[in-house]
């Protein structure tokens, strides 16, 4: 089990070393074998760490030292719930991207799968270090290998958006070493867990310091989480980037939010001294500002790949502002309603590939200029009653209405169990009575629920129902397997419902006490055979 | 000592920040550049700035870090240099191939009407 705990990082970068090293892309069959089996292979870990920390009560694994220097010092690896939830979630998505990717798309450009797999590995380390320097290094990684994916196919489109994620991503870096060098330069320190332990001590000149750095960092995690107003770069690049890469794009967003989880909780929580949630009502009104300006823009979004780009930006506003509130219950929603969400997005973005091969570009504006000046030949549909549907066509409106409803947040798939959770905790909060910022996220849900549905339903009308002179996609196996199993991911969520639930609400438990964490971080030092450590 | 360091850094980051949000891509990597040193510089300075002090342990001395400079920002400094170095050059690589497919070094593909 140790040596399991680094394996996530270790495995990928082996797997694209070996791809590079056998000849890149003149091998491209054993690059794809590779690819899958070391992609298969992160599910089966990632489980098997995901049933170790649901096995121990306190929920931690345990604690990978890199290079077995003593704790405060060392670069630490740390695995407890939160941890392997994402990195499970991670490798589902990647395995569906990976599968969908054979087909097709990793053919249109060069050094796909390495690129893929060195993207895996700065997710894996990301979700899995307890160091915030550490953290930096594998942010640089996965970003780097992202860039080279955005650009994947390459096109104007592509590299047009790319440049802008790559500018954006370069300063939010910047910004993210400045806050980094910030609290270093108060608390000394740069591992989670002790500056966890030093922030209570910090003295009161000092305070204004820690916290301009805290806020620095958190915006550079913003960046990538897509909080509004730091989000005007996420819709054009998800809407241009290959689907396949879209999937695990989906994921990136969410990597911010699991750090702002993680840190805030376990640096701003509430044994954190005079900076108790610190930047809390921040959080809570960017993530509903957030979800307002996701609405709004899905509503408007004229192709479906916009609109898929305006639900990443709802669903990570949505997560955002339920960590804000800061009520265990919520969060514990909140962490269900990522898995969730980011499962259905991944999903809804490869199937908008497939949909959108049947259709001549700029169908979609066309549609939308039909419905306002009326259709002219509308008369002739009357000859046409009784065309049979092809089975294409109705399997992958069948995968849409799925899609749709995980999106949404109706019954009977996941979605609704998510949202429908978010809500109970809200009302069901512990302080007397429900506050504004409660009432307003209730809100914000069922309006961006509804906006969702209304933007989904006319989509799908016109993808499925109206299109005139469409010719039926050709679609192959490999290609909707992955979009099916990651709907049947969300359907078993809902019917493993209770289980997970309680998996996710243990998960906040220790997010918002994090007693064990730290214990588990610094206690790690009594192993050490000389004994001799350094002060705390 | 400290206020040369601190005008230093602000010099690189105003002219970084203006350059940034200049239209052509040829100055925003420029402003990305200064940016890069002068967050640089102010890792340097978290680790507080010292003169007269040896740059590593001297032979037979006890480590002390009354006598010593910090030593992690320096270790900080030279994965953010090597990183920032990587992320240009991938930059840079981009903004030729943005050049090559659409004719103009406006950052957004084309040229503003006036």
């Amino acid at each position: 089990m140790n040596h399991l705990m680094i394996a996530p990082i270790v495995l990928p970068l082996i797997a694209a070393a070996i791809m590079l090293a056998l000849g890149g892309e003149q091998r491209r069959n054993l690059n794809a074998a590779l690819s899958v089996a070391s992609t298969l292979a992160l599910v089966a870990i990632s489980i098997a760490l995901l049933r170790a920390a649901d096995a121990v009560p306190t929920g931690m694994v345990g604690v990978y030292r890199l290079g077995d220097w003593p704790v405060p010092f060392a670069i630490v690896l740390v695995v407890d719930r939160l941890a392997t939830l994402m990195l499970l979630l991670t490798s589902l998505l990647a395995a569906a991207a990976v599968l969908f990717s054979l087909a097709r798309w990793h053919r249109v450009g060069v050094l796909f799968h390495p690129l893929f797999q060195f993207l895996l590995m700065g997710i894996n380390g990301a979700f899995l270090t307890g160091d915030l320097f550490n953290l930096f290094v594998f942010f640089e990684v996965l970003l780097a290998a992202s860039y080279g994916l955005a650009l994947h196919g390459s096109g104007s489109a592509r590299v047009m958006s790319g440049l802008h994620y790559i500018v954006i991503n370069l300063a939010a870096s910047l910004l993210f070493l400045i806050g980094i060098s910030l609290i270093y330069g108060v608390t000394g320190t740069l591992n989670m867990a002790d500056l966890a332990v030093r922030i209570p001590a910090i003295r009161i000149e000092d305070r204004a310091l820690l916290e301009a750095g805290a806020g620095i960092l958190g915006i550079a995690f913003l960046v990538k989480a897509g909080m509004w107003p730091l989000c005007f770069w996420l819709p054009g690049t998800y809407a241009a980037i290959p689907p396949p890469v879209a999937v695990i794009f989906a994921v990136l967003t969410k990597v911010g939010a699991y750090v702002v989880l993680r840190l805030w909780l376990l640096l701003f929580g509430d044994q954190a001294g005079a900076s108790v949630q610190f930047g809390g009502e921040w959080l809570l009104l960017g993530g509903l500002a957030t979800v307002a300006y996701g609405t709004v823009g899905s509503l408007a979004a004229q192709d479906m790949a916009r609109l898929a780009a305006f639900s990443v930006i709802v669903s990570s506003g949505t997560i955002l502002a339920a960590i804000g509130l800061g009520q265990v219950g919520v969060t514990g929603a909140a962490l269900f309603y990522m898995i969730s969400s980011t499962l259905g997005l991944g999903a809804f973005f490869l199937l908008i590939e497939l949909v959108e091969r049947g259709r001549e570009p700029g169908a979609d504006v066309l549609a939308v200029t039909r419905e306002v000046y009326g259709d002219e030949d509308e008369l002739e549909d009357s000859e046409e009653i009784g065309i049979a549907i092809p089975a294409t066509m109705s399997i992958l409106g069948v995968a849409f209405i799925g899609c749709a409803l995980v999106i949404s947040g109706l019954p009977p798939l996941s979605g609704f169990i998510a949202k429908f959770a978010i809500l109970t905790a809200t009302l069901n909060s512990p302080d007397s009575g429900i506050s504004i910022a409660g009432w307003t996220l209730l809100l914000m849900l069922i309006l961006s629920g509804l906006a969702a549905l209304i933007a989904m339903t006319r989509a799908g009308i016109r993808t499925f129902w109206a299109s005139p002179d469409r010719t039926i996609p050709r679609v192959r196996l490999i290609e909707m397997a992955p979009v099916t199993l990651l709907l049947l991911l969300c359907a078993i969520q809902t019917i493993e419902a209770g289980p997970i639930m309680r998996f996710m609400q243990a998960t906040a438990q220790s997010l918002h006490a994090p007693h064990d964490y730290i214990r588990g971080v610094l206690g790690s030092r009594a192993e050490r055979p000389n004994g001799s450590t350094g002060p705390t | 000592m400290e206020i040369v360091l601190a005008l230093g850094i602000g010099l690189l980051a105003g002219s970084g920040v203006w350059l940034l949000l200049r239209p052509r891509t040829f100055q925003v990597i420029i402003g990305l550049s200064l940016l890069s040193y002068a967050v640089n510089l102010f890792i340097i300075a978290m680790g507080r700035l010292k003169t007269d002090t040896a740059p590593i342990l001297t032979s037979r001395a006890a480590g002390d870090l009354a006598h010593l400079p910090d030593p992690i920002p320096q270790a900080l400094v030279l994965t953010a240099i090597v990183i920032s170095f990587a992320t240009t050059a991938l930059f840079l690589v981009v903004l030729l191939a943005s050049r090559g497919l659409t004719g103009t070094d406006h950052v957004d593909g084309r040229e503003p009407e006036l």
